[in-house]
This record gives structure tokens, sequence and C-alpha cells, in this order.
């Protein structure tokens, strides 16, 4: 596989599972705006993995559905930040500002690319992305004082410098005003680990998909 | 043989499903038309990438053509070639008419909060820039929900992008 392809299936694994995890919270986050918000989010997100899988497909001759759903739980390159199952609200503000935050800077870098085709798309999707990132400031801002939301972007901090590739990962220290962690906490968070949740995940996503194999919905 | 004005016309009757006041011509997300003897190559731009409406403007899109007897070939470009800078005046003016306040014009950095919470944005029933964000998503990725405090309305705000 092209290094091209690899890149753009790692990026789409993300959003898809991220905005799988964002669904979640439809009808069950704290008030309705948020509802709203997350299920809205969750769509953005599922649509972008859908168009980064669209130019990874064209390169290896497949489609967008089998990448997003026909591959077998290891050959999924999803980040474990992205994966686990978050029912606690200021963990899931937590994940949602350090996401937005690697994500802008991922972005950043597509968009300055060679490669037209990833440019162009980076630029498209950053336009959405920039209501995810107000979204994420706005409840930085409201939770900043709360001990557990604290907590949560400190726990949750390591994981999230394995989601961006070696050469973004100062920047976002910077802009996170953190130390970088050191290899030996990386090493079971880098990309080709999952989280303990990964394998449920998995089936529950793949599970129509699976019970019909090759069906046109 | 169909000739490119005929396709605009026919692509003019193409509602957005989710905004019917509005085709999918005054939405601006059509690039370009091409007539190839029998075939119709359509560059479909999408508004947004998770929008479950592009699916049924396409089908819709690709149904049109073929009323008029010709092969459609409906291409989605993936890139930023959309804005919602785009959207023809008439097309703005219908979104005003039916309560959806029209984007602001599309600046070269992203929309920044300070720029949501200022008093650029005007009620589409009584026309007062008193209006706050409820809230920046809404029934559809592309609306926001904001409040007159003029008329005491709420309302749904298109998203610029």
């Amino acid at each position: 596989m092209s290094e091209r392809a690899q890149r753009l299936i790692e990026y789409a694994d993300d959003e898809l599972v991220l905005g799988w995890r964002d669904s979640e919270w439809t009808g069950i986050a704290p008030f309705l705006e948020e509802d709203v918000a997350f299920s809205s989010i969750a769509q953005n997100e599922v649509g972008h993995a859908r168009a980064l899988y669209e130019l990874a497909a064209r390169d290896l001759g497949t489609t967008a559905d089998e990448l997003a759903f026909d591959r077998s739980p290891e050959e999924y390159r999803s980040s474990p930040f992205v994966e686990p199952r978050r029912l606690d609200w200021a963990e899931t503000i937590a994940r949602h500002v350090l996401y937005e935050t690697a994500d802008e800077l991922r972005l950043e870098a597509l968009k300055a690319s060679d490669d037209e085709e990833v440019a162009g798309l980076a630029a498209k999707m950053d336009r959405e992305e920039a209501y995810h990132r107000i979204h994420a400031q706005m409840w930085e801002e409201r939770l900043r004082e709360e001990p557990r939301f604290q907590a949560a972007l400190d726990e949750l901090w390591p994981a999230v410098v394995a989601v961006l590739p070696e050469e973004l990962r100062p920047k976002l220290a910077e802009r996170m005003n953190r130390e970088l962690p050191s290899n030996t906490v990386l090493l079971s968070l880098e990309r080709g680990n999952h989280a303990e949740e990964w394998p449920a995940l998995w089936e529950e996503m793949t599970e129509v998909r699976r019970s019909v194999p090759g069906a046109a919905w | 043989m169909v000739t490119e004005q005929q396709v605009w016309d026919a692509l003019r009757e193409v509602e957005d499903p989710e905004i019917p006041v509005i085709s999918v011509v005054d939405l601006g997300v059509v690039r370009d038309v091409r007539v190839d003897d029998g075939t119709v190559h359509v560059e479909f731009t999408p508004t947004f990438l998770g929008c479950p409406a592009l699916e049924v403007m396409r089908e819709q899109m690709a149904a049109k053509i073929e009323e008029l007897g010709a092969e459609p070939e409906v291409e989605v470009i993936l890139d930023d070639s959309w804005s919602t800078d785009r959207i023809t005046p008439e097309g703005r003016e219908k979104l005003r008419r039916s309560g959806f306040s029209p984007p602001a014009p599309r600046e070269a950095t992203t929309p920044k909060l300070v720029q949501l919470q200022s008093g650029a944005f005007r009620c589409p029933y009584c026309g007062s820039t008193e209006t706050k964000l409820e809230n920046i998503f809404g029934p559809t990725p592309c609306r926001s929900l904001r409040y007159c405090e003029s008329c005491r309305q709420p309302f749904e705000q298109f998203k610029t992008i």
C-alpha cells in the first residue's frame, strides 16, 4: 500500500471511530443543545471519514464502504485515543478539546501538502472543523476550573500525542503548553495498538454489513 | 441532442431535500455542466461532507438528465471549491423569506468564536441585529441556531464555509 493511502486510511479510521463515539451522546447529553451539537459533529466526522476513504479507495481499486466496514479488527489503523467509550461528560469534552487541537495541526500540514487532492480535501474539512474547534473552545472555557476536567486532560494527554505523526508532536505540546511524554509511555499508545474497547466497537460497527455481505442498501 | 442550457434549466428544478425552497443551482453546488454527445457530465461540489442530502441531490440530478434522454455522469468534487459565497443572490433571498438567515461572506481565515458572538447577524423576520448565538449546531450541519432579542424569535443561521 502506498504511503498516501496508508495516511488517508489512518486519518479516516480516526474520524470514523470518533464520529461513532460522538454519536453515542445523541439523546443522552447533559442537555438538548449538546444532543444536537454532538450529533452534528458526529455526522461531520463520519462525512470526513467517507471522503478520506474515497480518495484511498480510488488508489487501491476498492470502495469507501469496503474500507470502512470490511476489514478485520487488526487491519484498522485508528489511534487508541479515539476508541474508548467515554460516558463521563468531562472526559468527553477533554477528548474533544485535545482532538480538535491535534486535528487542526494535522489539517494545517495536509493543506500545505504538494498533493493537490489531499490539500484540497483538507481545506474543505478545515472549513467544517472550524466550528468543532469553536464548540470545544466554549466548553474548555466553561470547564477550565473543574478538577474532573483537568484530571481528564492530564490522563488523556499522552494518547493524543500519538494521534499525530512525529514531526507535528512538538507543535502540539507547545499549543497545549505541556511536556511531550517519553517514548516508553507512548509505546503502547501508538497506532497499531488498540484500546480495550476496540473489538466490541468493531463488532457493533460492522454488524449490519456482516449480516448480509455484499448487499446494496 | 441536449444543450448545456437545457441541462441547467432541468437542474433548476432539483431541490435541496432539506431546504426545498432552494434548488441545487441556487445553492451553487453545480460547478460545471459539459455535454459530450449523449453524455452529460456534471461537476457537483458537496456542501458539508457529511450531509445526507447530497446523495439525494446526486440521484435527482441524474434522474433529471435521464429525462432529457441523456446519460448522466455526476462527478463529486472533494475539494474546497464550494463555499456559502456560491449561493446565488436569488437563493439568498429565497432563504431569507423562508426564515433562514443567509450566511455571512467567507473570510480568508476560518470563523472564530468572537465573530459568531458579534452583532453581524440579522434576524430574517424583523431585520434586527440584536441577535445572539444559541447553538453553533442545528438541525443540519449547515445551520446554527440564533435568537432575536428584538422580536423574540429563534431562527436558523446558515454557517459560513
